[in-house]
């Protein structure tokens, strides 16, 4: 939109990766004068704000730089050895596909950021939170601008640790147990996904994910390309998480601290389906047409489970946590997305990379919102909340009920609002996917796939119902509605909702192109 | 060096390159003034003799900086074929760096351990022993013949059984000491059984003659020699602490003064495969179909037992630090034994075996200063249980982030970012040689170890029990962490830096 050197962007996009990790270490150290502020506490969690706010300022400019009118080409591009012996280079660059998420993760963290400032994690002291909070976005936004199949792995084993400590030591109940299960579950899907990483990179000769595009597989044999498949397959979908190597998700998003799971459903599910886009689509797409019916089946039951699991949950008397349905949830959305993305066709997967990015908005709000309702109540226990009628929040805090009201309909994919496009280009994909695919399974999947959203918008329902409707009981306790500092956290989120609900060409525009050239083996 | 020029009469004559052998033999000489001055030195001066070890480990690294670049060999052959027993070559002068700076970090760790031991050590005799240990393990990776290999193991070993025994009046430390003596010994008499063997069936004792002519063995001989190269690898698998010759580590490790267990566990690993890449690759390449396998085979139960035993252990036992970290060992150890393993399955042996030392060259750093920590722990806690280690950033900041980055380092995950490519050479070199089953087993041992790595780094910051009391560290014990955790810190910014050797051939 606006002409910016390339230089220029070059460094941008450097800032954007390396600037939260000179921010985490300079969060360790004392403050110096001048901006010590009112106490020690105080002083970095605006440092955490200061340094997540430029950030995001860095990625609205590169958004703002960016060449809309070739979002296929790689741009902002920097190409640096640095382990030679291994063939490691320092590659970053951005294309349609990935700009949207750095844009998200920059805007996610910087709302939480400004969130965790008004009201401080319940926990040990501040300045490792907001440390891990750093890294944590380092590792994020690089998994989204590296080019290097062992960078990816690097910027993926980094998000790890700090997500750990986030959890065990700001989380609620059953923190320590969630935290263990997150990191071995997601390492052990790692470790794995490296050995597939290894075997394509000294198979086809280069780790650049650019030029393992532009082969498209060629120069890797159908059986390598099946094992490799397999191997990174299983690592991004225990990241995704792909039913059935979901369990970790709802134990960790139950005991996660707020910004924590907004984090984690927000951004770092997406690392997972990122890398079947970035890496599984372009590099063997022989061995992924070979897994594709199975990764669309399982995606399927994905949704039907997760959406079967809520529908429990939402029950009355199911002792059902909030935050433990929104897990849920996740894994019935992220269900649309791998769905999309097994399709192998650009409809199908646009429809994934939207999904990823509404459901990224959507449930981020969702989180804030469950975790200011915590803060007000005591509670995510459903049963606890609606005790005999309903919850009343409609009554007793109108604004809080109308934003969770709204969260949870776009949740469901109301038309007009973010969540509606990609679940439905998910399913147009299904309806004729690519060559080469069974055509009736993949009309199978979509008719159930289309029965999960009819139970999606049941649970929701219900959900809303519980929760915002009821009877006001006569001595009503009092209930703080929307504070100033929430509005200023959630209102990007509602905005971008309804903006992309809207106008989804602003989004699609971007990302149509890139996923042609993508599938069409990195030429076109 | 220049027997050609010499005339025929003093062809009978073996010229030697002093500068070539400078480094093993400078720490011999240290090693034996050290041992005469103790007997002039008044007895409020013998910390001196520990500065002075120091001093002559650190001289004799620096001497390895005039043979970079070109390879040199002394002691040879005068005759018509050429073969030598002493070479600096690439590999030498790698391996002979890290076996002195892990010597000199043990030096460090063991001025602070002999000043609160409180004359229970002998000085003159523990420098003495350190010195002419790391001696020997020098001059390993420069042997070039079966004979002298076999001696440099035993100088390597030897002092270091002492080493372990060397506190007075202490039952454990004797104990200890015997065990590690029995057993290593029985190790390396297999290893010259194997020895003779390999010479009855080839007549030479040289590595290159016996590379040649061990692949036109006699039919008859052939069972001979095949028994003889495994048997060869035994002793030093032995000192690699290789499962199943591990059972003496625990014990030793908790036994033998702090130092002594961190020498043990990176120059005795150091001696143990470097011996082992001798012995395989250059010695024995043509039965590789013999020795792959059994490795492979090595690599895998050493890693799995190694860590699984970590992983049972209790924090709250006594010594269940040093303990977590001598099991920790043996599973590294898998690690370690994974490339040369993989060198018998690919054309390419000797940019295989680059990975090991490239990864030795990181655990060493990391391991080193993971013992630093615990020997800095330990000076206020006596039995150095992990738990002990809980609250220790409230105590001391500096030594629990660094202590957190050394396991994060072992473990192998940012920002251990040196441990992460580390492992990932080696996974490489697996992957790229067909072992892909070793490599999946690997994996899985990741994650086992990730468990225990993380428990104890997730300790450090917990809310300490009671007051913190804080003290100052000693400045030797300083100086070991700052080396250490330097090195960590710049190898995570710049892995080529050791990485390099895992790219190219280093014979």
């Amino acid at each position: 939109m606006i002409d910016i050197s390339e230089s220029v962007m070059q460094f941008l996009l450097a800032l954007i990766v390396a600037g939260p990790l000179l921010g985490a270490v300079a969060a360790l150290l004392p403050a110096p004068p001048g901006l010590r502020g009112k106490s020690p506490e105080q002083a970095v969690l605006r440092h955490g704000v200061t340094v997540t706010g430029a950030v995001l300022v860095a990625a609205i400019v590169l958004a703002l730089g960016f060449d809309q009118d070739h979002p296929s080409r790689m741009q902002a591009t920097t190409d640096i050895s640095w382990i030679p012996a291994l063939d490691v280079r320092i590659h970053l660059g951005i294309d349609g596909i990935s700009l949207p998420l750095v844009v998200l993760t920059a805007l996610l963290t910087f709302l939480c950021a400004l969130y965790s400032y008004f009201n401080p994690p319940k926990g040990p002291s501040p300045k490792a939170f907001v440390a891990l909070l750093l890294v944590l976005e380092s590792g994020t936004l690089a998994s989204f601008a590296v080019l290097d199949l062992l960078l990816f792995f690097l910027a993926f084993e980094t998000v790890l640790i700090p997500m750990y400590f986030l959890i065990a030591r700001w989380g609620g109940e059953g923190r320590t147990r969630a935290a263990w299960k997150f990191i071995l579950f997601t390492l052990l899907g790692s470790v794995v996904m490296l050995l597939g990483l290894l075997l394509i990179g000294i198979k086809a000769g280069t780790f650049d994910m650019v030029a393992l595009a532009t082969d498209n597989g060629r120069s890797l044999t159908s059986s390598v390309q099946v094992i490799a498949v397999l191997a990174i397959g299983i690592g991004l979908a225990v990241k995704t998480p792909m039913w059935p190597l979901h369990s970790w998700l709802p134990d960790a998003h139950t005991a996660a601290p707020t910004v924590g799971s907004v984090l984690l459903a927000g951004v770092m599910l997406k690392m997972g389906t990122y890398g079947f886009v970035r890496i599984l689509l372009p590099v063997a797409p022989d061995g992924f047409r070979t897994f594709a019916p199975y990764l669309a089946a399982f995606a399927v039951v994905g949704i039907i489970y997760g959406s079967l699991a809520c529908l429990n949950l939402a029950k009355k008397g199911a002792k059902g946590d909030l935050k433990r349905l929104i897990a849920y949830s996740s894994v019935g959305h992220m269900g649309f997305v791998l769905l999309g993305i097994a399709t192998m066709t650009p409809t199908g997967v646009n429809g994934a990379l939207f999904a990823n990015i509404a459901h990224g908005l959507i449930t981020g709000l969702l989180f804030f919102l469950v975790g200011g309702l915590k803060d007000r109540t005591g509670t995510t226990d459903l049963d606890a909340l609606a005790e005999e009628t309903g919850a009343a929040l409609y009554g007793k805090a109108p604004r809080l009920g109308g934003l969770l009201a709204f969260a949870a309909v776009a949740s469901l994919g109301l038309p007009g609002l973010a969540g509606f496009w990609g679940e439905m280009l998910a399913l147009f994909g299904a309806f004729e996917p690519a060559a080469g695919l069974s055509r009736p399974a993949f009309l199978t999947f979509m008719a159930i796939a289309a029965f999960g959203t009819l139970l999606t918008a049941a649970y929701m329902l219900a959900v809303v119902r519980r929760v915002c409707m009821g009877a006001l009981p006569q001595d009503m306790p009092e209930l703080a509605d929307v504070r100033t500092y929430e509005f200023a956290a959630w209102t990007p989120l509602v905005v971008l909702t309804v903006v992309a609900g809207l106008w989804p060409k602003a989004l699609l525009g971007l990302t149509d192109p890139a996923v042609q050239q993508l599938l069409a083996g990195g030429t076109r | 060096m220049s027997a050609l020029a010499q005339p025929p009469v003093a062809n009978l004559v073996q010229s030697v390159d002093w500068l070539a052998i400078a480094p093993p033999t400078l720490t011999a000489v240290v090693g034996l003034v050290v041992l005469v001055a103790d007997l002039f030195v008044p007895e409020a001066r013998k910390p001196l003799l520990g500065w002075v070890s120091v001093a002559g480990l650190a001289a004799a690294a620096l001497l390895l900086l005039p043979l970079l670049g070109h390879d040199r060999s002394t002691f040879c052959l005068t005759g018509a074929t050429r073969a030598c027993s002493y070479t600096a070559d690439r590999f030498t002068l790698v391996v002979q760096f890290l076996v002195l700076g892990g010597a000199l970090l043990t030096a460090l760790l063991s001025i602070t351990t002999l000043k609160d031991g409180n004359r229970r050590y002998p000085q003159g005799e523990f420098w003495f022993l350190l010195l002419s240990s790391a001696a020997g393990a020098a001059l390993l990776p420069a042997s070039r013949d079966l004979a002298t290999l076999i001696v440099a193991l035993e100088v390597a070993s030897l002092p270091a059984f002492a080493l372990v025994g060397i506190r007075h009046g202490d039952k454990r430390s004797s104990e200890a000491a015997l065990k590690f003596f029995l057993s290593s010994v029985t190790a390396t008499a297999v290893s010259l059984m194997g020895v003779s063997f390999v010479y009855a069936t080839t007549g030479s004792l040289y590595l290159t003659q016996v590379a040649d002519r061990i692949q036109h063995v006699d039919g008859q001989l052939h069972t001979l020699a095949q028994t003889g190269v495994v048997l060869t690898l035994v002793g030093f698998a032995f000192k690699t602490a290789a499962v199943p010759f591990h059972f003496w580590v625990p014990d030793t490790y908790v036994g033998a003064p702090l130092p002594v267990a961190a020498y043990l566990s990176v120059v005795g690993k150091a001696v143990g495969f470097s011996g082992l890449i001798l012995v395989t690759v250059v010695a024995f390449p043509s039965y590789a179909d013999v020795w792959g396998p059994a490795l492979a085979a090595l690599a895998a139960l050493t890693m799995t037992v190694g860590n699984v035993a970590a992983l049972r252990q209790q924090a709250t036992r006594a010594y269940s630090a040093v303990r977590l970290l001598a099991w920790s060992s043996v599973g590294q150890a898998g690690y370690l034994l994974v490339p040369i393993a993989a060198a018998g399955y690919t054309r390419d042996a000797q940019k295989a075996v680059g990975s090991t030392v490239a990864y030795a060259l990181m655990y060493a750093a990391v391991n080193l200063g993971a013992f630093a920590v615990a020997a800095a722990v330990a000076r206020t806690a006596r039995l150095n249980r992990v738990s002990d280690y809980r609250g220790l950033y409230a105590r001391n900041p500096l030594a629990a982030l660094l202590l957190a980055f050394f396991l994060l380092c072992l473990a192998g995950l940012p920002p251990g970012v040196i441990g992460l490519f580390a492992k990932v050479t080696v996974f490489s070199v697996a992957v790229d040689s067909g072992l892909g089953w070793l490599a999946v087993v690997m994996a899985v041992n990741v994650v086992i170890a990730l468990y225990y790595y993380l428990q104890w780094a997730a300790l450090l910051f917990r809310a300490p029990e009671g007051e913190p009391a804080r003290h100052r560290l000693p400045a030797p014990l300083t100086a070991a962490l700052a080396l250490t955790g330097t090195l960590g810190v710049v190898l995570s910014g710049a892995p080529q830096l050791v990485l390099r050797f895992a790219g190219t051939g280093l014979f």
